[in-house]
């Protein structure tokens, strides 16, 4: 108890720089994953997709970022368990921290497929049932949180056939795809507007202190019916400004009607950069967590003088310190780890990358607003498989598929030793 | 033929320096499509079997050194198509995971390149026993040899549909597209058979005044021209069993 009123700040401050170097892995190392397919599919220049990543990761982070915040800050550890020593909570977190982030570097170095998310919360659940008591774990969420990393990527996947399927009944297998496509993609970006801008506004807002939303002449109270109406006009707005980009697009008429699915690529490759706003925000809000949801926590704990408040607000400053974080890696490295997928000659059409996009943004993002950590590769994996199994993708390398899913079972128990470790080594340094 | 070897060893070394760049990314998990290069495969065996109409040219007009020069034309593009052959089956595991399957498209690039093995012995047998064609056949022969590479451009044509054919998920009018222009194969190749009859007919007609041993060959490379047609339209079939499997 002592100790956190004694070095409270040294702490916060340990917290908040693994947690900012943390943010910027994810940022370097993991945005390669969110952006992907847009590059890979020549939707999207690397520059353009550095933009984007930037502006919606930051977004989504700080828009939509906190619930899951708030579950890797209090939802798997028991917190009663912590109250007569909440400095040995402190220490947990920032050897989690430490653990992940250490994992996260290793990983990187030798270029295996490595999922933050399972590492952090190998890491809490690690330090918190052997550093201290298997009691101090609350079994029952983290059974949910993992069941839930075999079920999004499955219902991601589920989603991706279904829109996959959707687009070939309603596009390609009609007498003028090219008409259905200008047709139908809007829609499209109306459902991706749709469901980011209703988590967010239902789930997210609030934990930046919004309650209502005025426009002026309208005011929206999210909470009630506004959050809905307010969801619909942004993707109405949404929807506007890619069908003006698609009435924009120029064809080359002259080609033969074998050519004609490139046209019809070409609507996409619009719908796409819609996406991949999407997909970077869904990533943006999922993975913020992962770096500063344990900051959050450690925060909470100095703020109130080693009280470890059952309800509290995480502080202003956290989420953009995470959005600032992975915005600052893409910034320096993003540039470098995109440019190797733009290198690797992808088989994948904007057609393909989307259903798979917009079915794990919209999986990823509806996890945040249940507070749930998933890991965006591994629901992306899913989506992936999902056009595959309708029949949509040329190759898909199972082998790749099977390293992603081994290093998610593998991940686990290597956040939860490295993470015990640290722990060790922090009690014996501060006692 | 020795250097063949070492570059596909180079392109695997390739090949795998790729994958392990892009492992830890999602890109990754997408593997190359075997589809484009099984496209070019036919695209170069069709190129292949049509140097056979200015050989037989050649052959006609008893040019024997042009003659030689076009086979090894033919001889060059034959072994091309070999090494994207090769090069296919290798970047083809197993554990990809395609909307067709895996043994049915390598059956297909068989029998893709036993067309182009075909025009080759065809084009040996000619010129290494300067084989004439009775004047009086010449014409029909022509017209035979023209239909039987027609069946191979046709064959190609369906072949090229199969990146269309993956825009839509194989199915729907794609698929029928292809299957009608499979019909039309089939209606080339029973053609062939019909001039292959005749073309046999008249040549039993002028036999006895002919050298024995050349009539025999003359038979054989008739039914070899024909066998061309035949393989296309394996091809044809192949490509149906692809589609129909799933």
């Amino acid at each position: 108890m002592e100790i956190i009123l004694n070095s409270g700040s040294t702490f916060v401050i340990l917290a908040a720089v693994v947690g900012f170097f943390m943010a910027w892995g994810i940022g370097a190392n993991d945005v390669a994953n969110a952006m992907g397919t847009s590059v890979g599919s020549k939707a999207l220049t690397i520059k353009q997709a550095i933009i984007i990543a930037m502006v919606f990761e930051f977004a989504g982070a700080y828009l939509a970022g906190g619930e899951v915040t708030s579950t890797i800050r209090k939802g798997i550890i028991d917190a009663s368990y912590f109250i007569d020593t909440p400095e040995l909570l402190v220490y947990g977190m920032i050897s989690a921290l430490f653990a992940a982030a250490t994992w996260l570097l290793i990983a990187s170095a030798l270029g295996w497929p490595v999922s933050t998310t399972h590492s952090i919360v190998g890491a809490i659940v690690g330090f918190a049932a052997v550093g201290v008591s298997a009691e101090a774990v609350e079994w029952g969420k983290v059974v949910g949180i993992v069941g839930s990393w075999i079920i999004t990527p499955l219902i991601s996947g589920i989603i991706a056939f279904i829109i996959f399927n959707s687009a070939q009944k309603l596009i390609f297998d009609t007498d003028k795809p090219l008409q259905q496509a200008k047709r139908w993609v809007p829609a499209y970006m109306f459902l991706a507007g749709f469901v980011l801008s209703l988590v967010t506004i239902k789930k997210g807002l609030k934990h930046i202190g919004l309650e209502n939303v005025n426009l002026g002449f309208v005011n929206f109270e999210i909470k009630g019916a506004g959050g809905f109406y307010l969801a619909i006009i942004v993707a109405a707005i949404v929807a506007a400004i890619g069908k003006f980009f698609v009435s924009r697009l120029k064809f080359d008429e002259t080609l033969a009607k074998e050519a004609h699915y490139a046209n019809v690529e070409k609507v996409f490759a619009i719908l796409m950069i819609v996406t991949a706003c999407a997909m970077a925000f869904a990533h943006g809000s999922n993975d913020v967590a992962n770096a500063i949801g344990p900051l959050a926590a450690v925060v909470s704990i100095v703020d109130n003088d080693g009280q470890i408040a059952a309800k509290s607000a995480i502080a202003w400053w956290i989420l953009p310190l995470g959005g600032f974080g992975i915005v600052a890696g893409l910034a320096l490295f993003g540039h470098k780890v995109i440019a190797t997928i733009g290198q690797g000659i992808t088989h994948l059409t904007p057609s393909r990358g989307f259903a798979a996009e917009l079915a794990a943004a919209s999986t990823v993002v509806i996890a945040s607003g249940a507070g749930l950590p998933i890991s965006t590769t591994q629901t992306l994996v899913g989506a992936v498989l999902g056009v595959g199994m309708a029949r949509g993708i040329a190759a898909i390398n199972l082998g790749v598929v099977r390293n992603i899913v081994v290093s998610w079972v593998i991940t686990l128990p290597v956040g939860a030793g490295l993470s015990i470790i640290f722990f060790w080594i922090m009690q014996a340094t501060f006692g | 033929m020795g250097y063949y070897p070492r570059r596909i060893a180079m392109t695997r070394v390739r090949l795998t320096g790729n994958i392990i760049m892009a492992r830890n990314t999602i890109l990754g998990v997408f593997a190359k499509s075997p589809i484009k290069p099984l496209e070019k495969h036919i695209q170069i065996v069709v190129k292949c079997s049509k140097q056979l109409i200015p050989f037989f040219e050649a052959c006609t007009a008893q040019d024997w050194s042009e003659a030689a020069k076009i086979r090894r034309k033919l001889s060059k593009l034959e072994q091309d198509a070999d090494t994207l052959k090769r090069q296919l089956r290798l970047e083809l595991p197993g554990g990809l995971f395609m909307p067709v399957d895996r043994a049915d498209l390598l059956e297909l690039l068989t029998q893709q390149d036993k067309i182009a093995n075909k025009a080759k012995d065809i084009a040996g047998r000619v010129l290494g026993r300067k084989l004439e064609i009775p004047t009086s056949l010449q014409a029909e022969f022509s017209t035979y040899l023209e239909r039987c590479i027609d069946a191979t451009e046709k064959a190609a044509e369906a072949i090229n549909e199969l990146d269309d054919l993956l825009e839509t998920g194989f199915r729907g009018r794609e698929v029928a597209l292809v299957e009608k222009m499979i019909s039309q194969l089939d209606a080339i190749e029973d053609d062939t058979d019909g001039l292959q009859i005749t073309l046999r007919k008249n040549l039993l007609a002028i036999e006895k005044d002919l050298n024995p041993i050349d009539v025999m060959f003359l038979y054989q490379i008739i039914d070899w021209v024909g066998d061309l047609a035949d393989l296309a339209e394996r091809v044809g079939a192949r490509l149906e069993i692809l589609l129909a499997r799933k």
